[in-house]
């Protein structure tokens, strides 16, 4: 896949992917070592989604990580200490000792909302972001992400079909590591690829290698490009694979070991690195370079969360309430007049311009009188690029690369089998279904 | 001053904070074009247009999560529930998201989430119900259940200007049934004080919402027969006001405590600790409740009355407490 990406920037990604992993590999080691208080939730071999996706906001941008995106903390600005203090309950950490591991956040600078272990609640709270940035005339994205398990809950759904009902610019990225704790995939969803969830509520969808770094990167700032421009909100389904246990405390025996071994063959860093080594993008000093920055600065990070503290028991009780510790301020970026009356006055009516619509291809549209939600989504297609010979072929979810089926559609399709040069899947409110929506593939 | 119902009191408060700070918005499902299914929201969408008064999908996790989100951009978002026992559908979105916000990570929600709420209209098992005492028992939220038409203009103000997620209820039974003059102004009441609504010397009557006039109207009876009860109104249930409480109890030295929440896990029982903690010295006899029953609130009139606190009960358990 092309990029308009800068030297600069490629390298900048193989340091946040590198600096993801490494930090996570002392994370577990520092749980061996009793010194994790909680849990580690490894995201080993998914790097490239955290750093792909994260990457494409800007900094006005906001974002909720889920428990596997620590990756998408660092592109944020966090420094590996927040991380190892969290995991080691100190005092020093973004929430002195109160939560642990990525639960942790910041409205002021950075734009991250911390998550909460219920999954899919981030939808809907990160839909509410993304409608109050529009309504402060802000233009920005909110973004956040989900696993293939989590797909599965009410607030999946109820905040998916909000965020399209109102037309937010939000990005949902659906990180399918093919694993629900111990639950594959297929046992959890009747669907070979979950982008399709996006159909039932007229959203785009798209559908990338999740171990590409540089497919996520453009497939999630072309996603950001068409939320910004009020074509939200959007699908993202990341095929990857969680290449550890649940936890630190799970060994995962129910992973066939092949599956851990075509895996691994498609490893994102060591992909990344090879594809840099391609395009001439780096020389092996650069890379002990950006390597030995990593290391020295996670040594620092480790020694200060290793030295801190722990909180003080006296502080057990502050801060349930905000009593007056924050000012509550909403940052403007259009005039107030807009919102008051007289300028935002309507006639409270429904104007139902289109109905009685059934057996024909236009749904039916209705709207508040003077103020269309936005405009009926209407794409441009992104710009055709071709596929690059190197990138192997996605392999789809759940089929390996024995099964004679996709050898033999691959076969057929290659090297066009990649999807990722395609168009976005319309959804019901382009024109009707597309000749070939990505979801018939794999089907009878 | 104009007289106006507790609806219109609601209302009113919608309209001047709405008014007063554009950062207030309010979302819910039926709320703008139809003005909601009590008409408390009618107007407003005509007055701020459907960037402020949303109407949403029947999506309660949706409504409050995404209330969530917009107060984390400094909006006051004021999120309507069309009858609050529909709260147990995002349940996990107010105790697990909202209410821990700010203790785990420093992140207020200024956020209202307000709703028709109570028995004694014949609602049946979904539209009746009193689920203060969940989120009463969840740190980080605040709940408020007025009265009074100027209490619920006053506290809804305050709610929507406070820093944390405020549950509001409105009892439905009193939305329309009480009228009195109301500023037509902006004023507050603040949120955690509880009132003397009548001064008394033999027994200390604590409720609130439509029970605090249930023990109004038991107090009137019992002062024919010459037994003056002082009846407190809570207001707020968390924070809870205890000095005022602890203060009344210490002067009529019995407590009867009236409310339409079931009884196990009530506020009564928490109120009776509270007391035996404060003032067990000044007690001249057991901590008496009246509450509704332990079963949901059933449909049948004739059911229903039997499951609400009465009049007759009130008074009834305050007699038996004045002969200590």
């Amino acid at each position: 896949m092309s990029t308009n990406l800068t030297p600069s920037q490629h390298l900048e990604l193989y340091y946040f992917m590198q600096l993801n992993r490494q930090l996570e590999e002392r994370l577990v080691r520092l749980f061996r070592q009793n010194k994790i208080v909680g849990g580690v939730y490894s995201s080993l071999g998914q790097e490239a989604v955290s750093i792909g996706t994260s990457y494409a906001l800007e900094p006005r941008d906001w974002l909720a990580p889920m428990i596997r995106n620590i990756g998408t903390l660092l592109v944020k600005g966090f420094k590996p200490r927040d991380i190892f203090t969290q995991h080691m309950a100190k005092y020093t950490s973004p929430t002195h000792g109160k939560d642990g591991t990525s639960h942790f956040g910041d409205l002021k600078t950075r734009h991250v909302v911390s998550p909460i272990s219920m999954l899919g609640d981030l939808i809907p709270v990160m839909t509410g972001v993304a409608i109050a940035g529009r309504y402060l005339g802000q233009n920005i994205v909110a973004m956040t992400w989900i696993g293939d398990g989590g797909s599965s809950t009410g607030a999946f759904h109820e905040g998916l079909n909000f965020a399209a009902a109102h037309r937010a610019p939000f990005i949902l990225v659906l990180e399918n590591n093919q694993w629900a704790y111990s639950t594959p995939v297929s046992r959890q969803v009747p669907l070979k690829n979950l982008a399709d969830r996006a159909l039932a509520y007229g959203i785009q969808s798209r559908i990338v290698d999740g171990n590409d770094v540089i497919a996520v990167y453009e497939t999630s700032k072309a996603a950001v490009d068409e939320c910004r421009a009020g074509r939200g909100p959007i699908l993202i389904e990341a095929k990857t694979m969680r290449m550890k246990g649940h936890a630190q405390h799970d060994p995962a025996e129910y992973v066939p070991k092949e599956m851990f071994e075509y895996w691994k063959a498609q490893d994102p860093v060591a992909r990344y690195e090879k594809y840099l080594t391609g395009h001439k993008l780096w020389d092996a000093g650069k890379k002990s370079e950006i390597d030995a920055r990593i290391e020295r600065e996670l040594d620092e990070d480790q020694k200060f969360a290793e030295e801190s503290p722990m909180p003080p028991a006296e502080t057990v009780e502050q801060g349930v309430y905000c009593e007056g510790c924050h000012t509550i301020e909403a940052d403007w970026r259009r005039p107030k007049k807009e919102v008051m009356p007289p300028a935002a006055s309507v006639e409270a009516v429904w104007k139902v311009a289109d109905f009685g619509s059934f057996g024909t291809d236009k749904p039916a549209k209705s709207a508040n009188s003077g103020s269309d939600n936005g405009p009926q989504p209407s794409l441009k297609e992104p710009a055709k690029t071709e596929a690059e010979p190197e990138v192997p072929l996605r392999v789809p979810f759940g089929r390996g690369p024995k099964d004679r089926a996709f050898v033999r559609e691959s076969q057929e399709k290659a090297p066009a089998a990649d999807r990722r040069g395609k168009p976005f899947h319309k959804g019901h409110r382009g024109k009707p279904f597309g000749k070939e929506p990505h979801g018939k593939r794999g089907r009878r | 001053m104009p007289q106006i119902t507790m609806l219109e009191a609601v209302r009113e408060a919608l309209f001047e904070e709405m008014e007063r700070d554009p950062a207030v918005v309010a979302l819910g499902e039926d709320i703008g074009v139809y003005g909601g299914a009590f008409k408390a929201t009618e107007g407003l969408l005509a007055k701020f247009g459907p960037e402020r008064v949303m109407d949403t999908p029947i999506s309660e996790t949706a409504i409050v999560g995404a209330a969530c989100g917009m107060s984390y951009l400094g909006l006051r978002p004021v999120a309507e529930m069309q009858f609050i026992d529909f709260i147990a559908c995002c349940f996990n979105q107010v105790t697990n998201f909202a209410a821990k916000s700010h203790y785990r990570w420093g992140a207020p929600v200024p956020m209202v989430l307000r709703g028709p709420s109570g028995g004694g209209v014949h609602g049946g098992p979904f539209h009746s119900a009193n689920p203060e005492m969940y989120f009463v028992h969840t740190p980080g939220l605040k709940v408020v259940y007025p009265s009074t038409a100027y209490d619920a203009k006053g506290l809804l103000k305050s709610a929507i200007r406070d820093n944390n997620p405020v549950l509001f209820f409105e009892h439905k039974f009193l939305y329309r049934r009480i009228k009195e003059e109301v500023p037509s102004g902006d004023y507050t009441v603040p949120l955690g004080k509880a009132v003397v609504r009548r001064k008394g010397r033999d027994v200390t009557i604590v409720s609130y919402a439509a029970a605090a006039h249930t023990s109004l109207e038991a107090a009137a009876a019992l002062a024919k027969e010459g037994i003056e009860a002082e009846v407190i109104d809570l207001r707020t249930l968390q924070p809870l006001d205890r000095e005022t409480i602890l203060a009344s109890v210490k002067k009529t030295n019995k407590l009867l405590i009236v409310h339409e929440d079931t009884r196990t896990g009530g506020i009564a029982g928490e109120i009776a600790a509270i007391v035996c903690e404060g003032a067990f010295d000044d007690l001249d006899g057991p901590i008496a409740r009246v509450t509704g029953l332990d079963t949901p609130v059933p449909y049948a009139p004739s059911l229903e009355a039997a499951f609400l606190p009465s009049v007759e009960r009130v008074a009834a358990a305050a007699r038996e407490l004045a002969k200590y």
